[in-house]
């Protein structure tokens, strides 16, 4: 008797790519540069986010045949992003077999009060949050694996480390808290009470943590690391440098040896130039993508 | 009265860390292995499931490969699991007389558990967590073949090296790993490990 697409098997492949980074691509040759680069999966999107700021305008799901391109060019898994509260996007995405959805925020939202219903398909998602109850949401709602925010498409590492210390903090002071104060932390972050105790408990999420929106460069990558993730996503960071492969090898191997400052700085030699950058606290709050969703 | 064995964890990406609990459980010491200088001194080891291209360019780059080849040929027992078991084959290192075939079972969406039935692990069946997993699609004469699913060889051993497809560390069923460190203790005198690897899965 096979059982597929438990909650086990689900958040599962999440942790099979733990201490490792996960870079968005939007061409098939992109995919395999990441792929031999030591990406542990690829993030198949049409525009990374700092075009998508650049260009304006909807974002949406990318095509399928750059999708199937992509699966067809790397073994590596292949993930994708569909909009939140678009379920026939995810459908789609579903169909043609990507092996993780990003219900993502750096696509245009096409659901003001809903986020898909998460436990009505086989295939896994992850999903973005900003502090513990965004997150808890997205895990009652199905999500298998979570990543912090940050605030795509700018290199500013600063939302990022925002949003991380705050969950991690957040998770600290639910497992501080007695038995019976948890229905009102779980009424104060708006999120499932069964879910908050299990936080509460393990002083950990039930699923994994990975990090996103901001990381740059090797150090970027390490010290979210060391501020708890348990993985990263890189999006613009590596294909908008001035020399890709060289640059996601390096914040492949930070990763890794996140603990030893020694190795940091052997992989953040000679690198070129950075993507180029945008500083957050100068962005306008409509430009910041991290408060879509809630 | 002799210590507790020391496992190492090979620890260039995946979910080693669930590995590092399991053998703790066990009685177990447990070293991360990320570069040569790790496998000093080592009584055992673990290549953990993860995107094996990740771990394979990993341990390229950190000099692994010889090192490893030599301290598992030189008779260190070894547990592979997912990933871990394409890099004890002939394609990576090269160590056991098996051929993987790479997420045979296909992507994601194919991903099952199962109970299955171990040769060598006494007790109910295990429960098998398989994740984009591979199966053995060819091994030599030397290689005795654990378990299958649906005809394909999921789990197999070759002296004391074990490999299994599937994820024994996500279940809180230690038993698989208590092979590991069956074949740990007949290499270190006066050493027993514990006996009882409770099956926690239900």
């Amino acid at each position: 008797m096979r059982d597929e697409a438990t909650f086990r098997v689900k958040s599962g492949l999440a942790e099979m790519l733990k201490g490792g980074v996960i870079m968005d691509v939007v061409t098939a040759e992109q995919a395999k540069i990441a792929e031999d680069a030591g990406a542990c999966a690829v993030m198949a999107l049409e525009r990374v986010p700092a075009d998508i700021r650049r260009d304006g305008g909807v974002a949406r799901m990318s095509d399928p045949q750059m999708i199937a391109e992509i699966q067809e060019a790397v073994t590596i898994p292949v993930m994708a992003k569909a909009r939140i509260g678009h379920f026939v996007e995810a459908r789609v995405l579903e169909a043609i077999e990507v092996d993780y959805i990003d219900e993502s925020e750096v696509l245009t939202p096409a659901d003001e009060a809903n986020h898909i219903d998460k436990w009505e398909f086989k295939v896994p998602f992850v999903c973005g949050a900003t502090n513990i109850g965004e997150a808890l949401r997205r895990i009652g709602e199905g999500a298998a694996m979570i990543r912090s925010k940050g605030e795509a498409g700018t290199g500013d590492i600063v939302e990022a480390v925002r949003h991380m210390r705050r969950i991690t903090g957040e998770i600290k002071a639910l497992a501080a808290l007695s038995e019976a104060e948890l229905p009102t932390a779980a009424k104060e972050h708006g999120a499932p009470l069964e879910i908050v105790r299990e936080v509460a408990v393990n002083a950990k999420l039930p699923v994994v943590l990975f990090c996103a929106g901001g990381i740059a460069t090797p150090a970027d990558a390490a010290l979210m690391m060391a501020l708890g993730a348990e993985g990263v996503f890189v999006g613009s960071g590596i294909f908008k440098s001035e020399d890709p492969a060289t640059r996601a090898k390096a914040i492949v191997e930070a990763t890794t040896h996140w603990q030893d400052p020694a190795r940091v700085a052997a992989a953040s030699r000679g690198l070129g130039g950075a993507m180029v950058s945008l500083e957050n606290s100068k962005l306008r709050p409509e430009e910041q993508l991290a408060s879509r969703g809630w | 009265m002799v210590g507790a064995p020391l496992i190492g964890v090979l620890a260039i990406q995946g979910d080693f860390e669930a590995h590092g609990k399991v053998l703790r459980r066990l009685g177990a010491e447990v070293r991360e292995v990320r570069t040569v200088a790790d496998l000093e001194g080592l009584d055992g080891l673990v290549i953990p499931g993860g995107e094996s291209t990740a771990i394979t360019l990993g341990i390229e780059r950190e000099g692994l490969v010889e090192p490893l080849r030599r301290a598992i040929g030189d008779g260190l027992p070894v547990l592979g699991s997912c990933a871990g078991l394409i890099m004890l084959d002939r394609e990576h290192l090269g160590v056991m007389d098996i051929l993987a075939d790479r997420n045979a079972f296909g992507r994601q969406i194919r991903s099952f558990e199962a109970d299955l039935r171990v040769s060598g692990v006494e007790g109910p069946p295990v429960r098998a967590v398989f994740i984009r997993a591979p199966w053995i699609a060819e091994h030599g004469e030397a290689v005795e073949v654990l378990a299958e699913v649906d005809g394909h060889a999921v789990a197999a051993r070759q002296g004391d090296m074990i490999a299994v497809a599937f994820h024994n560390e996500l279940t809180g069923d230690d038993r698989v790993h208590g092979l590991l460190l069956e074949a740990v203790g007949r290499r270190i005198e006066g050493y027993a490990p514990v006996s009882d690897f409770s099956d926690n899965t239900r």
